[in-house]
C-alpha cells in the first residue's frame, strides 16, 4: 500500500510508555502494546511481527553508489519534512483534507485500541486459511508472565484459538490468538467483508461425473504426503541474485562501498530477526 | 458485478490439463490515510533521495544493489536481474498433496479465487475430490516475473488458490519449554472451564465480526470539517491481574454465568445452551 499509513510501521506511532529491559537491552520496538483479557484475567502485552521482507536484499543506489531512501517532501514549502514535522490527513472531498490525530483514532473506539478482549474460543484448525493475512509474537511485558503462561497451557491443552477485534495503529484488526510451542501468537483474520464470497465466482450448474471424482482422488492419493515441509519453498529469485552477486564480488566488478550510515529502521534485516529470538527467549524465561 | 480474472493458467494433474482463470480474492476495505505536512495541511510527497548527498535521485538513474555485507553492495543490472526471472509459463505444476491442516497459519498470504477456463466438469471434479479426502494440493506457478508456491483447496465446488510465503519471509519462533512453570491446577481447571464457557464448536462464523471503523472515522471527519469541537475519550489501559489468579478466574466465571442469562434473554446462545436444548 504505498503512499498510505494505513499499514502498521515502527514510524507511524511512537509508544509513549516506559520501555521493557528486553526492548531497551536489544533495541526492537514492539508493533503494539497493550493488554490481553480473558474474563477479569488481564495481561501486559507486546506484539512483534512474526514475518519480515525478504525483498531487503536488493537495494536502490544513486548514481554516486549512496542508497536511496525515501523522502518526504512539500510540494507547497517546497522542501523535505522530517517525520516529526507530518500529520495524518483524511481526504474527505478531492483535495480537501481533515487533519486526524492519533488520539482521535484511539477515542473512536477507546475499549479496543488498548485491549485485546477474548470473548469468543473456537477449535484452532477450524478457521479457514482465506482469511489469514500476517502473524505476530505476544511476549508478556508485566512483571510477572504467570497469566501469559495459564493462557499458553490451556490453550495448547484445549486446542482453542481465541478470536478478537482490536485497533493497532489506523487500523481495527480482527485476530486469532494461538498457542504455538510455548508461545502466544496473533494470526490478523481478514474480515469476512474484505474477501469476495464465492458467489461471486459465477459457476455454471455442471453435473459432477463421479468417475472424474474418483479418478482425481486416485491421483492426489498417489502424490499424498502427511506433512508439506514450508522450509521447502525457496525464493528462487533471491538465491539467483546471491549467486549472482557473489559470483561478481570475487571479480571485483561492480562492487561498491559505501560509508553512508543509514537512520534506525532502514537496515533491517537478519541482525534483528536475532535480536527478536533473544527478545522471545528472554521475555518467556 | 462479474469478476475480472488477472491471470490465465493451466492446471497440470497428471494426464489432466484443466484450463483456470485466477481472480484476486481480496479486496481492500482498509481506511487511507495520507501524509501532510503539520504547517500548512498540504499533502506531502515521496520522494527518492540520494542517502550521500540528500539530492532528489530521477528514477531513471536508479541503480539496484545486492547488499553481500553492511555497506557493500554489488550492482545487478536490469538484464542481469531480468534474466533470473523465471521463464514465462502457464502451467500451474502439483508439488504435492497434504492434509489440508498441515499448513501453519503463518505460511498463508494471499488468497485467489481459481474458476475454470471453459467447461467445468473437470473442474467441479477435482474440487470435490479434494474436500472428500480433506486434502489441499500444494502447487507452484509463475506469474508477472514471480514464481509461487500456493496451497489449492476446495470451497464447496471451488477451488481457491492460496499464495504461501517463502521460508525467508517466516520467522520462525523459538520452541519454548514452560514445564519449570507448569500452572497450578487448580488455575488451569478454572481458566478450562471460562475457556469452555466460551466457545463455539466447528467453523467460527467470521461473518459476524465487521469493523465499523471506517464508517466511524467518516463521521469523524466530516464533524471535524463542519468545525464541531470533539470530546475525546481517552482509551483505558487495563490494569495487569495482581495477586491471585485463582479469585480473578472464580470471578470470570462467575460474571459470564450472568451474563449469560443476558445473552439468553436477548436469543444469544452459546454451546452449553445448544447442548442442553
Amino acid at each position: 500500500m504505498p503512499n498510505t499509513t494505513s499499514h502498521p510501521s515502527k514510524t507511524s506511532r511512537k509508544p509513549k510508555r516506559r520501555k521493557s529491559e528486553t526492548e531497551e537491552r536489544t533495541g526492537l520496538h514492539p508493533q503494539w502494546s497493550g493488554s490481553l483479557s480473558f474474563g477479569l484475567v488481564s495481561i501486559p502485552v507486546q506484539l512483534y511481527s512474526a514475518t519480515r521482507n525478504a525483498r531487503v536484499g536488493l537495494r536502490m543506489l544513486a548514481p554516486d553508489g549512496s542508497p536511496v531512501v525515501r523522502r518526504y517532501y512539500c510540494p507547497e514549502h517546497e522542501k523535505q519534512v522530517d517525520q516529526d514535522e507530518l500529520t495524518r490527513g483524511y481526504e474527505f472531498k478531492p483535495g480537501k483534507y481533515v487533519e486526524v490525530s492519533d488520539e482521535e483514532l484511539a477515542a473512536l473506539e477507546p475499549e479496543k485500541s488498548r485491549d485485546i478482549d477474548l470473548r469468543l474460543f473456537v477449535p484452532a484448525d477450524s478457521i479457514d486459511p482465506v482469511h489469514f493475512e500476517r502473524m505476530y509474537f505476544l511476549t508478556p511485558s508485566g512483571d510477572t508472565s504467570k497469566a501469559y503462561h495459564l493462557l499458553v497451557n490451556v490453550m495448547e491443552r484445549t486446542k482453542r484459538a481465541g478470536i478478537a477485534t482490536f485497533v493497532m495503529h489506523d487500523r481495527e484488526y480482527l485476530v486469532a490468538i494461538f498457542s504455538q510451542h510455548g508461545l502466544l501468537c496473533a494470526e490478523v483474520l481478514r474480515f469476512s467483508t474484505e474477501l469476495r464470497a464465492e458467489s461471486e465466482l459465477e459457476l455454471k450448474a455442471s453435473k459432477p461425473d463421479p468417475k472424474l471424482v474418483k479418478q482425481f482422488e486416485t491421483l492426489l492419493g498417489k502424490h499424498a504426503h502427511d506433512k508439506f515441509d514450508p522450509d521447502s519453498i525457496h525464493n528462487q529469485r533471491n538465491e539467483a541474485m546471491r549467486e549472482l552477486a557473489a559470483k561478481k564480488a570475487r571479480t571485483g566488478k561492480d562492487v561498491i562501498e559505501t560509508s553512508v550510515n543509514l537512520a534506525d529502521g532502514e537496515e533491517a534485516g537478519e541482525a534483528e530477526t536475532v535480536d527478536l529470538m533473544k527478545l522471545l527467549k528472554q521475555s518467556l524465561r | 458485478m462479474p469478476m475480472r480474472a488477472t491471470w490465465k493458467g493451466v492446471l497440470q494433474l497428471g494426464k489432466q490439463k484443466l484450463p483456470v482463470k485466477l481472480y484476486t480474492a481480496v479486496h481492500d476495505t482498509a481506511v487511507h490515510f495520507h501524509l501532510l505536512h503539520k504547517k500548512d495541511g498540504t499533502r506531502v510527497e515521496q520522494r527518492l533521495v540520494s542517502s550521500g548527498s540528500g539530492e532528489p535521485i530521477e528514477s531513471s538513474a536508479i541503480q539496484k544493489g545486492f547488499a553481500i555485507e553492511p555497506g557493500t553492495f554489488v550492482i545487478l543490472k536490469a538484464n542481469e536481474l531480468k534474466a533470473l526471472e523465471p521463464e514465462s509459463s502457464r502451467e500451474i505444476e502439483l508439488v504435492k498433496v497434504v492434509p489440508s491442516h498441515a499448513l501453519p497459519p503463518a505460511w498463508f498470504e494471499r488468497p485467489y479465487w481459481l474458476g475454470p477456463d471453459g467447461d467445468a466438469t473437470a473442474y467441479i471434479a477435482l474440487a470435490r475430490a479434494l474436500s472428500s479426502q480433506e486434502r489441499q494440493a500444494i502447487v507452484t506457478w509463475s506469474m508477472r516475473g514471480r514464481s509461487y508456491t500456493g496451497a489449492l483447496r476446495a470451497r464447496g465446488d471451488r477451488l481457491l488458490l492460496i499464495a504461501l510465503r517463502d521460508r525467508e519471509e517466516v520467522i520462525e519462533a523459538p520452541k519454548m519449554t514452560s514445564k519449570s512453570r507448569a500452572p497450578d491446577a487448580k488455575e488451569l481447571a478454572l481458566a478450562e472451564q471460562l475457556v469452555a464457557a466460551l466457545e463455539v464448536d466447528g467453523e467460527p462464523d467470521l461473518t459476524q465480526f465487521h469493523s465499523d471503523y471506517r464508517e466511524r472515522v467518516h463521521e469523524l471527519v466530516e464533524q471535524k470539517a463542519r468545525g464541531h469541537k470533539l470530546r475525546l475519550v481517552k482509551p483505558r489501559t487495563r490494569k495487569p491481574t495482581e495477586g491471585s489468579l485463582e479469585k480473578a478466574l472464580r470471578a470470570s466465571l462467575g460474571a459470564q454465568a450472568n451474563g449469560h442469562r443476558h445473552a439468553a434473554k436477548r436469543g444469544g446462545r452459546t454451546r452449553k445452551e445448544q447442548k442442553s436444548a
